[in-house]
């Protein structure tokens, strides 16, 4: 071959490699700029786990707390409450919370580990929004067993946070990580059995 | 018969316009920077000697008030961004401060929340005139195309721009739209992680959002208002009757129906410009609120991640798409129509089958079709701001499927459909 051929495949070889080699290297200082959207080290310990006296809360109450900049549920349910829950489970989506996010400890009928009390991420797993409490049996209709209700689109939940079938919601209310430092201090945001949540 | 895509080739006649009216000094620096920079070339080929078609209507003036609205949006924001304070401490007070001690900061701020509104009033009557005179049609496939993109950074900037007021609707707004995304099988929750960059809606995300809104988009959507007038301006404007003004030339080349753009549609978008800021003006001081509409009751109270406002509405441009997400008795289901509901917009040119571009020509199918998609366009965007009954469930399901009817039968009907014969040029 002469000096002012063009040798087309070996122009076309080095075009070939030099994009390739510069794609690879424009993704790899892409992902500095992505990454840095993910929540910064402040923002972890900010989430840190929460202390909640139960022994304040009455029978049939409700409190809200704060972890992760979320509102966290604590409900004193009453033994009424406690043993309506196996009445509606043929209107609930995923009664056994096989879809649904919680400890396992949690996944269970009152979806939490004593039965009084349950504690929940108050979060309407549809769109975001917090859910109204419930609690009086008829509040909603003549056959609510009392619950939670979400304002913004609807979607009911029972007493353990189940959620009613024919609403938008998918999936029932999540269950944070959680354990008892005593017989009614709990730590919210972080469990004994490491891995154990989900 | 030249090419309409042939591109328009402009010689300046006369390279010293303005012989009279300036002194030699001044015709000489003008000279000086026309012969190192194409000054004289841009004004002829886009303004000066750009033939648009002589039979525009007044559906023609919205693309002209678009850009004066977003001149507007700019100047007003950068003098926004003078004393507003993206962090969740702050900005509630900032904007507070920006109403009360800042001078005239009221009028900037009213201007830039009443313009967001104008913006998405004068756009959807310009996206409507595309589809009166099918004006996404061949060859403005692309002017379409880009102005959808356009469309995109339009919701995108207000979308993040009200979060920045930090007020209970904001948040809520910001918290309901986001939490779509959590939709999204498998990667759904991290990537809600990473776009609010917490575990919620925090300070973060609105440090973040205000990034975007203020550099970010603005400069995306000012590159593609530019590509978009560059598109239009290589293919050549569509008119309401639809005919091709490049097909008949006289021998300079020039569209036999076409008028320069300057001064004949310059003045004529002028004194639209007025009309259109007497009734700006008058919102931005008499009605800046207009009702909750504009501004929602529920922004006035600081952010609160613990409680929801009772009744959670987007603004109303964002409503129509809104009610067809809560038609859906499904989370993901309900994303998925409603990014349809945008989406299917971009495919507008290759549904439309018509022989003829203009509804004057258009048989009485397509204009059934285009009547019940607007009764049903508006009707979802009220019940969007309304909160759902078992009844008003029922029509926006009826509404969405219509919405969605249009685009999915226009194959179908846009052919089958009886049309009038088209004139050669206009008359």
């Amino acid at each position: 071959m002469s000096a002012d051929e063009m040798d087309l495949g070996r122009r076309r070889f080095l075009t070939a490699t030099t994009a390739v080699i510069g794609g690879v290297g424009a993704l790899c200082a892409a992902f500095p700029f992505a990454a840095s959207w993910m929540p910064s080290a402040r923002a972890k310990a900010l989430g840190a786990p929460v202390e909640v006296d139960l022994s304040k809360i009455e029978i049939g109450q409700k409190i809200t707390v704060a972890w992760r900049g979320q509102p966290i549920f604590v409900v004193h349910r009453s033994l009424d409450s406690v043993q309506a829950l196996i009445k509606e489970e043929g209107h609930l989506r995923d009664p056994l919370s096989l879809e649904s996010a919680q400890p396992l400890y949690a996944k269970n009928r009152y979806r939490s580990i004593k039965e009084s009390y349950l504690i929940l991420v108050g979060i309407c797993t549809h769109l975001g929004c917090v859910p109204l409490f419930k609690p009086k049996v008829g509040d909603l209709d003549a056959s609510w067993t009392g619950g939670f209700f979400c304002p913004c689109h609807g979607s009911k939940y029972d007493m353990a946070g189940r959620v009613y079938q024919g609403v938008p919601a998918p999936l029932n209310l999540p269950v944070p990580p959680y354990r008892y430092l005593s017989d009614t201090v709990v730590m919210i945001g972080e469990d004994s059995v490491q891995g154990a949540s989900v | 018969m030249k090419s309409i895509l042939e591109k328009n080739s402009f010689q300046p006649k006369d390279p010293k316009p303005c012989q009279n009216l300036m002194g030699t000094y001044l015709e000489a620096s003008f000279n000086w920077v026309n012969d190192r920079f194409p000054v004289l070339d841009m004004w002829n080929q886009h303004i000066a000697k750009y033939y648009a078609p002589k039979n525009f209507n007044i559906w023609y003036i919205f693309g002209s008030l678009a850009l004066l609205i977003l001149v507007n949006q700019l100047i007003t924001g950068i003098w926004l961004t003078m004393n507003y304070q993206p962090s969740a401490e702050s900005a509630f007070a900032s904007v507070e401060y920006i109403m009360r001690d800042v001078p005239y900061g009221w009028l900037l701020r009213y201007m830039h929340s009443t313009g967001a509104s104008f913006f998405f009033i004068v756009v959807y009557l310009h996206m409507f005139r595309g589809l009166l005179y099918g004006s996404y049609r061949k060859p403005r496939e692309l002017v379409w195309l880009i102005g959808m993109m356009i469309f995109l950074c339009l919701m995108a900037e207000a979308f993040l721009g009200y979060l920045l007021p930090w007020g209970n609707m904001s948040f809520w707004g910001a918290q309901v739209i986001t939490s779509l995304f959590g939709a999204i099988p498998w990667v759904g929750d991290m990537l809600l992680e990473w776009m609010r960059g917490d575990y919620t809606i925090s300070s973060v995300t609105l440090n973040r959002f205000f990034a975007l809104h203020v550099i970010a988009v603005p400069l995306m959507f000012v590159g593609l208002v530019v590509f978009h007038i560059l598109a239009l301006h290589e293919v050549g404007s569509n008119n309401p009757d639809g005919v091709e003004i490049k097909d008949k030339l006289n021998e300079a080349g020039v569209p036999l129906d076409g008028i320069p753009f300057h001064p004949y549609y310059t003045v004529k978008d002028l004194m639209w410009v007025a009309v259109f800021l007497i009734i700006f003006c008058a919102v931005v001081f008499f009605a800046p609120e207009m009702g909750g509409y504009f501004l929602e009751a529920a922004n006035f109270e600081p952010a609160d991640a613990l409680k929801t406002p009772e009744h959670i509405a987007p603004v109303w441009y964002m409503t129509p798409y809104y009610a067809i997400l809560r038609a859906i008795p499904n989370k993901l289901g309900g994303v998925i129509a409603m990014f349809s509901a945008i989406a299917v917009f971009f495919f507008l040119p290759w549904l439309d089958r018509s022989p003829v571009k203009s509804i004057r020509y258009k048989g009485i199918l397509y204009k059934i079709a285009l009547g019940l998609f607007v009764i049903c366009f508006v009707l979802l965007g009220y019940l969007g701001t309304k909160q759902p009954t078992p009844m008003s469930t029922i029509i926006t399901q009826v509404a969405s499927v219509v919405y969605f009817g249009f685009f999915v039968l226009m194959p179908w009907y846009s052919r089958i459909d009886k049309t009038k014969p088209v004139p050669e040029r206009i008359s």
